[in-house]
């Protein structure tokens, strides 16, 4: 049984005159916690963009369940998207419980009122993210972890195989962010879904996903964290001197050496 | 109270409720998803349309529709492309159709018609026909938005998440364009193309201050709509004042009591309030 879900080829992605993705090849397979790293301006995002549909790409290919993202038909429904946090207007008038509910709007169907069944299904991805206390809440009173729960609840109410998260860390402090993905590595577990997340944050990321794409416009490696984070890796992400700190095997943080141009830290595109 | 036993003055009353609720209803995706300006613009280019019924000798209602219908297509698919930004798109329909209105209207020489009418509105003059027109088209609206509620909620608070569960966003927003085009034209005899925008705008963004829920909002929306509508036109009478502006000043008046009780607003003091504390006790 073929159980590959996510998979690209020779993908090239461009806007207007210039590269953003070049040659990608690698497959996420099914139950699979993937990080996708890398810099700011590294390509992850428009990664995730092209995988969903939203971009087209200019060469190769990208597949989700064996089909091209807008072909997919009625296998959207397997696949949740929790978006960046900063594109949401949480001053919208919107209470938790339907903001989860419009997540399912495809699965209830255009024309259509949610039933009883999809108010069971919002009521249970709430329950997953533990929010069921604040269904009736208005979106903007949440803080900034729990809005981002509410997003995956609201991604999680179309019962996916594969939830995609575009950088789910990015409004939260250091603190926020280690115990979210201890949260999600714990959710991973239990549903056993295909996981798919963009990061920058490389250190944090690699301790808890199956396998990381490390991106730099190119695919610089992919595979197993404690086996593709080395630093080579790292200076061909970061573009300049760069290096782990691990507790014992354990990743710990990216920090670059000492001389090094600190102008190339960061390449934006 | 004589007054409402008048055949003018029921007219205009129904008037006031058919446009109070409609205007309110699509205001509050215009609110929401800023398209102020666009309202703004939509109405102003429907000068282009009455000129056009004027100089053929049709009823303009007819002509405003399908102008102010290739207006809103019109801005629509310049932005789309992405090449012209949405509100430059706006401007340059905007004047360039009251341009055209006040040439059109201007080579017809000796023309008598109420042009002042049409710009600031009067809703004491709307007839049988109009009254009939802007409940058929006002229900059509109605019914569209509770057809597509769920979809033109999920497109309003996030069209990306919209793109991605496949919903045919291109055609959401040509319709949601279509509705504030039409919405406009019914309403441009009672309170006229300068202040239509008011009646779409002012309810919606006084609703949203005090809702925390979309459908309380829609529903506070209309309330505040069909109250300044009524208001509006009965002070109107009283005072024998414009109606349309004086609908208008009505509700910019409850948009300003909104702003006042908005819970946001005490929200926001009690924060700032707490934030002291916290602050003095560190």
């Amino acid at each position: 049984m073929n159980d590959i879900v996510i998979a690209c080829e020779h993908l090239c992605v461009a806007y207007q005159d210039k590269l953003a993705l070049e040659n990608i090849t690698f497959n996420i397979h099914r139950g699979q916690f993937w990080g996708i790293l890398g810099p700011n301006g590294s390509g992850k995002t428009t990664l995730l963009r092209t995988m969903l549909g939203l971009i087209e790409p200019l060469s190769g290919t990208v597949s989700l369940f064996g089909r091209a993202p807008r072909q997919l038909g009625a296998l959207r429904d397997k696949i949740g998207y929790v978006p960046q946090y900063a594109q949401i207007d949480f001053n919208f008038p919107l209470r938790v419980r339907e903001m989860v509910m419009l997540g399912r709007s495809r699965k209830i169907g255009m024309g259509k009122r949610a039933g009883a069944d999809d108010w069971r299904a919002v009521d249970q991805a709430l329950a997953r993210v533990e929010m069921t206390d604040l269904a009736d809440r208005q979106i903007g009173r949440l803080s900034g972890g729990q809005r981002q729960r509410a997003l995956i609840a609201r991604a999680l109410a179309l019962e996916p195989d594969l939830l995609m998260l575009d950088e789910p860390t990015a409004a939260l402090d250091v603190g926020a962010t280690e115990g979210f993905y201890e949260w999600i590595h714990h959710m991973h577990r239990q549903m056993q879904i295909t996981l798919l997340l963009v990061s920058h944050d490389v250190g944090v990321v690699s301790r808890y996903v199956s396998a990381v794409a490390c991106l730099n416009k190119r695919l610089v490696a992919h595979g197993l964290p404690q086996e593709v984070l080395g630093r080579e890796t790292l200076e061909g992400m970061y573009g300049c001197d760069a290096m782990f700190f691990r507790h014992g095997d354990v990743p710990h943080m990216v920090v670059s050496t000492p001389g090094h141009d600190h102008s190339h830290e960061h390449p934006h595109s | 109270m004589d007054i409402l036993t008048f055949a003018f003055m029921q007219r205009a009353l129904i008037s006031a409720t058919i446009i109070g609720t409609v205007c309110a209803v699509i205001g509050v995706y215009v609110v929401l998803r800023g398209m102020a300006f666009i309202g703004a613009g939509i109405a102003h280019a429907s000068f282009g349309g009455v000129a056009i019924g004027i100089t053929l000798g049709v009823h303009p209602l007819f002509t405003t529709i399908l102008f102010c219908l290739a207006t809103a297509w019109g801005i629509a698919f310049l932005s789309e492309e992405r090449k012209v930004r949405e509100d430059s798109a706006v401007g340059i329909f905007f004047a360039s159709s009251m341009a055209f209105g006040v040439l059109l209207i201007g080579i017809m020489k000796g023309y008598q018609a109420d042009l002042f009418g049409y710009l600031f509105g009067n809703i004491l003059a709307v007839s049988s026909f109009d009254l009939w027109s802007s409940l058929v088209i006002g229900a059509l609206v109605i019914f569209v938005v509770w057809l597509l509620f769920k979809e033109f909620l999920l497109f309003t608070f996030d069209p990306e998440l919209a793109r991605v569960a496949g919903l045919p966003v291109k055609m959401l927003n040509l319709l949601m364009m279509s509705m504030i085009a039409v919405t406009i034209v019914i309403s441009i005899k009672s309170v006229g193309i300068v202040l239509v925008s008011a009646l779409i705008v002012t309810p919606a963004a006084s609703a949203y201050l005090l809702s925390d829920d979309f459908k309380k909002m829609m529903l506070l929306s209309i309330l505040i709509g069909v109250g300044s509508t009524w208001t509006g036109l009965l002070l109107s009478v009283w005072l024998n004042l414009a109606s349309g502006p004086t609908i208008v000043m009505v509700a910019t008046l409850i948009f300003f009591i909104c702003y006042f009780l908005s819970p946001q607003r005490r929200k926001l003091q009690r924060d700032i309030e707490e934030l002291k504390v916290e602050v003095k006790e560190k």
